[in-house]
């Protein structure tokens, strides 16, 4: 029997997002995805200064925080020939290596893990087979059998009160979940224990930028200032502050979050042939060695893979107006020039135009406009972005330290290399790279600690910061790596003012609605082929969803086989 | 200390009361609500397990920062708040089932305690063309608000977009980004401001309601004194750099390294309400002035539109005396004393003000025009 279901909204997200689907024989078989908000950044930012831009476009996003403001800052440097500091390019890598930290640890454990965790499951387990799993499996001091006993204590006295809370109306007992009670135990007592941890990772945004959410970022640099014989600027106490918080970083990434995602995973190995959907791959790159003029020596690499052809990587050109454009045919704006064509950012528009049902709404008519998200294409190609793109342009690249992150876990898993395309290996992939970024942040530091002892303690140039020095027209582009993906940012200054600004997000190319030829981006195409066990628990949509760890609001719904809305309320 | 809240029957068993006197007691409550008998039980069953209060956290025109400032707060950790202080029941950022089953969480909440929940609100309301701006399952956030906002005890906004609007309510507004004090009356509204409010402030506000079981007391613009009374000015440790009219002329410069004021740099400390020169960030760990950027203002109303971020304010209420901080810097070079004698003065006279006043309000619009 065949139905269509619609999940909204979808959480363990940031936004909001409504997903449509349209399931045969326990298969989903066409998908559509739509972010219900907007707040139309890019008109607000007509008319600012540039300089203000990092503050106001740092606010599209608190989750992923600070990788927007790097975006804006990078953008207008570019725009106005502004080289930063060496140390300045070292401090920004250490916050984009916090960030990353931080938002990927949060995503296994506070936004997906429930998607393959059973909580109600742990209170069944033997905290003793629980401790001696883990102790198999990490050196991590937290591993005693009393430890495991008083986490489950707790969980059961939870439970007991009968108020459930963020855990109420989950889908514990699916028969999906696959994991034994001892293995759910781990994983709840470390969904509490990352919570408590990644609070101390961000302060090294507090220290650099002096908050978190939405640290302090400065075009020409970064505004805190190094004296290292004085009491108010970054002294050796700070550095070591900040020191330490890597070193516990990696601690944590090491002996918690890389044996629990292989533990979980090795129970999950299906899932290696599930949810691959695209096979094209973008990848901007970031964390430069030499500067951000110098692709080269990024840690990320700069490429796109098509195809899956892993045997060459090709180059992108984000100033190219032919490569990078964005169409509008199913979502709701409208372009001067027509509503099929596409538009490079320089030239982009932002004009709001809602021709979606009146809400409140069943339903909407994916045959016309269905998002408010833009969709974007590479030379007419859709392209996935993020951590699997990433590896998957460094393993391409031939860059070996990412050869042996996956090696090894397909080694571990036992699994073939084609595992990478898919849910699994999106969500493994993320992993991985959590270990390397871990690593690369102790290289950036040690280099930032050299720099300062041979007597470099610049952070920012004042070149161009006086917009009396600008020319009349400039234009930029600035790219960089969100945790979810490809990230970039377009500006057109005049008469130093903002004339155009334009923002091709992540989760714009995952997320987006088809184009005019109808191709499919990275989401509605990964949920073709999804196994849904029990419409009426859509647990492994979710999965899929959230491989991407998506970064809007969006919904779910399911069609009958004449394409006939079945409202889901009543089926639940 | 974080043992866990004694429920109604557990104190009643400890004050020597038994079981069957629980019981009559319950009867006689569920007689005074006018319940049915049958209800007994469920009125029992509360009083003996009922201990943690439920909030409803929504999601309007947002970017999650509140969420993510929340679960930073270390104290109370934001575990210990979800375990064992109150029972958060929706919210999209966390909570395990999605669709039907998110929404029937809400629901249930709003049905069983009507009353008696706190509603949390994260983002703000678009107005315009219907709320075709922000919809989750098919309604408008306008609509979700109202409909939460019947049955809760009291409203929390978080941050400056539930507060004021926040940066889609820059200009040009284009979706009629409200906050949620212009669409619901009633009802107490707590404004929780910043973008985002302090981790650890978010988190005090919970504690004031469990623990004192009374909206702390709010400001003009419904901000908690307890955080929102003091102007970031007052409470910058840098202060003496402004009061001895040592500035950073430019970012990273010699004045920048020995951490002097950053007024000149743009700072709106002078014109900013909040706990960050006080509490600071993430567990006190620094706050923006201290990391060398300067306040942008960020707890205030339309501090968006109070830009650019990099020109200093010309003049600010409390400046009296001395007119402008850059007329102080120069003079001082000279006459130092006079020149903290004459903020002294300043300073009281703003002192006398804010007691007439009870608490001021900034008013950047007027005076950051010059």
């Amino acid at each position: 029997m065949e139905k269509r279901i619609v999940v909204d909204p979808i959480t363990r997200i940031e936004g909001h997002l409504r997903v449509e689907v349209e399931i045969k024989n326990n298969k989903i078989v066409d998908a559509y995805c739509s972010g219900t908000m907007v707040r139309g950044m890019e008109i607000i930012l007509k008319g600012r200064d540039p300089r203000d831009a990092w503050a106001f476009t740092e606010r599209v996003c608190g989750v992923c925080t600070t990788v927007h403001a790097l975006a804006s800052c990078r953008t207008v440097e570019n725009a106005l020939g502004i080289k930063i500091p060496p140390n300045a390019e070292l401090v920004r890598n250490l916050m984009f290596c916090a960030q990353m930290l931080q938002d990927h640890v949060v995503h296994f454990y506070h936004l997906h893990a429930l998607d393959w965790v059973d909580v109600v499951s742990s209170l069944k387990a033997d905290p003793k087979a629980t401790s001696e799993l883990a102790m198999s499996i990490s050196p991590w001091p937290k591993n005693s059998i009393g430890y495991f006993k008083d986490v489950q204590k707790r969980i059961k006295k939870f439970v007991e009160s009968g108020q459930l809370g963020i855990f109420a109306n989950g889908y514990w007992g699916n028969k999906s979940y696959k994991l034994p009670p001892e293995a759910n135990l781990m994983a709840v007592a470390h969904y509490l224990e990352a919570l408590e941890w990644q609070k101390e990772i961000v302060k090294v945004h507090t220290i650099f930028g002096g908050k978190n959410p939405h640290p302090n970022y400065l075009v020409g640099g970064v505004p805190a200032a190094i004296n290292i014989n004085g009491p108010n600027a970054l002294n050796a106490e700070r550095f070591a502050y900040v020191k330490q918080l890597l070193d516990d970083a990696k601690t944590f990434v090491d002996q918690v979050y890389i044996p629990d995602l292989l533990a979980v995973a090795s129970f999950y190995k299906d899932w290696g042939a599930i949810g691959g959907g695209l096979k094209n791959y973008l990848v901007y790159g970031d964390l430069p060695t030499n500067g951000f003029n110098d692709p080269a020596s990024y840690k990320f690499p700069r490429g796109i893979i098509m195809g899956r052809d892993l045997s060459k990587v090709h180059e992108v050109d984000t100033s190219d107006p032919d490569q990078i454009k964005e169409f509008i045919s199913h979502s709701w704006y409208e372009y001067d020039s027509g509503n099929n064509n596409g538009k490079h950012p320089w030239e982009g528009e932002t004009n709001l135009n809602y021709t979606g049902p009146k809400p409140p709404y069943d339903q909407l008519n994916v045959e016309s406009k269905y998002s408010w998200l833009k969709t974007p294409r590479w030379k007419g190609n859709p392209m996935e972005v993020g951590p699997l793109a990433r590896m998957l342009v460094g393993y391409a690249s031939g860059r070996k330290e990412y050869q042996e992150v996956v090696n090894y876990a397909l080694n571990y898993l036992d699994v073939p290399v084609t595992a990478l395309f898919s849910t699994l290996g999106r969500t493994a992939a993320r992993g991985l790279e959590t270990k390397l970024v871990a690593g690369w942040a102790l290289e950036f530091f040690d280099q930032l600690m050299s720099n300062i002892k041979h007597g470099d303690t610049h952070l920012h140039t004042n070149y161009m910061w006086d917009p009396e020095d600008w020319p009349d027209e400039a234009k930029g582009v600035g790219m960089t790596e969100a945790p979810r993906g490809a990230l970039a940012h377009w500006i057109i200054i005049k008469n130093q003012k903002i004339d155009n600004y334009q923002l091709v997000v992540p989760s714009t190319w995952n997320a987006s609605p088809r184009d005019a030829k109808g191709q499919m981006s990275a989401y509605e195409a990964s949920l073709i082929g999804t196994p849904v066990s029990n419409p009426e628990q859509p647990l492994e949509l979710l999965r899929t969803i959230h491989s991407f760890d998506p970064c809007i609001a969006c919904a779910v719904h399911v069609y009958d086989e004449k394409g006939s809305y079945v409202h889901q309320i009543q089926t639940f | 200390m974080s043992e866990k809240p004694k429920t109604y029957y557990e104190m009643a068993i400890e004050k020597g009361y038994s079981r069957r006197d629980f019981m009559k007691f319950s009867a006689m409550m569920a007689a005074m609500l006018g319940l049915e008998s049958s209800a007994i039980g469920k009125v029992a069953k509360a009083l003996e397990t009922k201990t943690r209060i439920p909030v409803l956290w929504l999601h309007g025109q947002e970017c999650t920062c509140c969420s993510e400032s929340f679960i930073r707060s270390s104290h109370p950790l934001v575990a210990d708040i979800l375990l064992d202080k109150i029972s958060l029941d929706y919210t999209e950022t966390l909570m395990a089932p999605a669709g039907y089953q998110a929404e029937k969480s809400l629901t249930d909440t709003m049905e069983k305690y009507k009353g008696e929940y706190i509603l949390t609100v994260e983002g703000s309301i678009p107005v315009k063309n219907d709320g075709v701006y922000c919809c989750i399952a098919g309604k408008t956030f306008e609509d979700i608000v109202a409909e939460a906002a019947e049955g809760a005890k009291a409203i929390i906004a978080w941050g400056n977009c539930a507060s004021a609007g926040c940066v889609q309510a820059a200009k040009p507004n284009p979706t009629g980004a409200t906050p949620i004090y212009k669409k619901i009356k009633g009802k107490p509204i707590i404004n929780v401001q910043g973008c985002p409010p302090i981790a650890e402030v978010m988190a005090g506000i919970i504690v004031h309601l469990l623990t004192f079981g009374s909206v702390p007391v709010l400001d003009r613009l419904g901000r908690p004194k307890s955080f929102y009374s003091k102007r970031v000015h007052d409470t910058c440790y840098r202060r003496p750099n402004y009061d001895a009219g040592l500035f950073v002329e430019s970012f990273d410069d010699e004045s920048a390294k020995q951490g002097y004021c950053l007024y000149k740099m743009g700072c709106r400390g002078p014109v900013t309400y909040n706990a960050c020169g006080v509490t600071q960030w993430n567990n006190g760990v620094s706050f923006p002035i201290r990391s060398g950027h300067p306040c942008i203002g960020c707890s205030e109303a339309n501090f968006w539109d109070n830009g650019p971020f990099y020109r200093h304010l010309t003049n600010f209420p409390g400046f009296g005396i001395e007119s402008t901080a850059d007329k102080v810097g120069l003079g001082l070079g000279i006459a130092t004393g006079v020149g903290i004698v004459a903020h002294a003065i300043s300073t009281n006279i703003r002192k006398r003000q804010l007691i007439k006043e009870g608490e001021c309000e900034p008013e950047l619009d007027k005076n950051n025009e010059s």
